[in-house]
């Protein structure tokens, strides 16, 4: 039963994943809260199951001419080099205080994106308006 | 240029004289874009900036990083949305690499469990890049932010008790 909803849990953060929405940030708590997985093992899940999918994603991506080379390198080299020396810190954390650090990035991250979806409907309807009303000039 | 304005896009232009096609959203946007308005040496020290917090931040919490890439992607390097999307997943994928083997090195991958919930991962993956083409998602977006931000609360509730 317990496999099932392991399945289950990265079912939903794939789909969401999937759909380019973030799911690793709700996979994580799903496992946390809901399978009581360790923060630490959730995450090392999480960063580990994203791996062949980005793969397979970006296989598709590469042969629709979709990526920007030049940005790409200029975020991942700098981030790379603070993601390995973040990633040798955490076994120096206490899991409890981790996962108030996350549960409070997971508060901003989710406001942020929240009000950028907010502001991109308003955007859209504003445009909508605006073409119905010089159509009907 | 009137005549021009008339060759190229013909009964569309009103017996006033105005041009009546829709306004272009890239024309609309281009101005307010931050990308065009900073020199490329600023844009390029604030890029490598926020990359810097962007590794902190996947390393430290195990990810998050594709969020936080798509933003800098848009607004710094004035990309559009589908293609800030699919350079974001490129570079997280070198990252996610080097995190996960140094978390696997600590033994925080956990076997059995970790390829259960792998294996949904990808089943799942495959399931949204099917399902993000048959629905606009702003609704969709807003419920998953929502619940996002209540399962923070939640955590954060849980540990401070």
């Amino acid at each position: 039963m317990e496999i099932f909803f392991l399945i289950l849990g990265g079912l939903v953060g794939g789909i969401i994943g999937g759909m380019g929405m973030g799911g690793g940030t709700l996979l994580i708590p799903i496992l946390t809260i809901f399978l009581g997985i360790e923060q630490k093992n959730a995450q090392a899940i999480n960063l580990i199951a994203f791996i062949p999918m980005a793969v397979i994603v970006t296989a598709i991506n590469i042969k629709r001419k979709d990526i920007d080379y030049k940005s790409v390198f200029t975020v991942a080299i700098p981030a790379l080099a603070t993601s390995v020396v973040s990633s040798l810190f955490v076994e120096k954390i206490d899991g409890k205080i981790l996962s108030i650090g996350f549960s409070v990035f997971l508060i901003i991250l989710g406001t942020i994106m929240m009000i950028s979806t907010l502001r991109k409907c308003i955007y859209a309807y504003m445009n909508k308006c605006k073409e119905e009303y010089i159509f009907n000039d | 240029m009137q005549a021009q304005t008339q060759k190229t896009s013909g009964n569309k232009i009103n017996a006033n004289g105005f041009d009546n096609r829709p306004i272009s959203n890239k024309n609309a946007t281009k101005d307010r874009r931050l990308s065009d308005r900073l020199s490329p040496t600023l844009k390029f020290a604030l890029t490598v900036g926020a990359s810097l917090f962007v590794g902190v931040a996947n390393g430290l919490f195990g990810g998050g990083g594709g969020m936080l890439v798509i933003p800098i992607f848009a607004v710094l390097c004035g990309l559009e949305e589908k293609i800030a999307h699919s350079s974001a997943i490129l570079t997280i994928l070198p990252l996610s690499l080097v995190s996960g083997i140094i978390y696997a090195t600590h033994g925080n991958f956990q076997t059995p469990q970790g390829f259960y919930v792998g294996a949904g991962v990808i089943a799942g993956g495959l399931i949204g890049t099917f399902l993000m083409k048959k629905f606009s998602n702003n609704l969709l977006r807003i419920i998953f932010y929502t619940l996002m931000i209540i399962a923070g609360v939640t955590m954060l509730v849980g540990k401070l008790k």
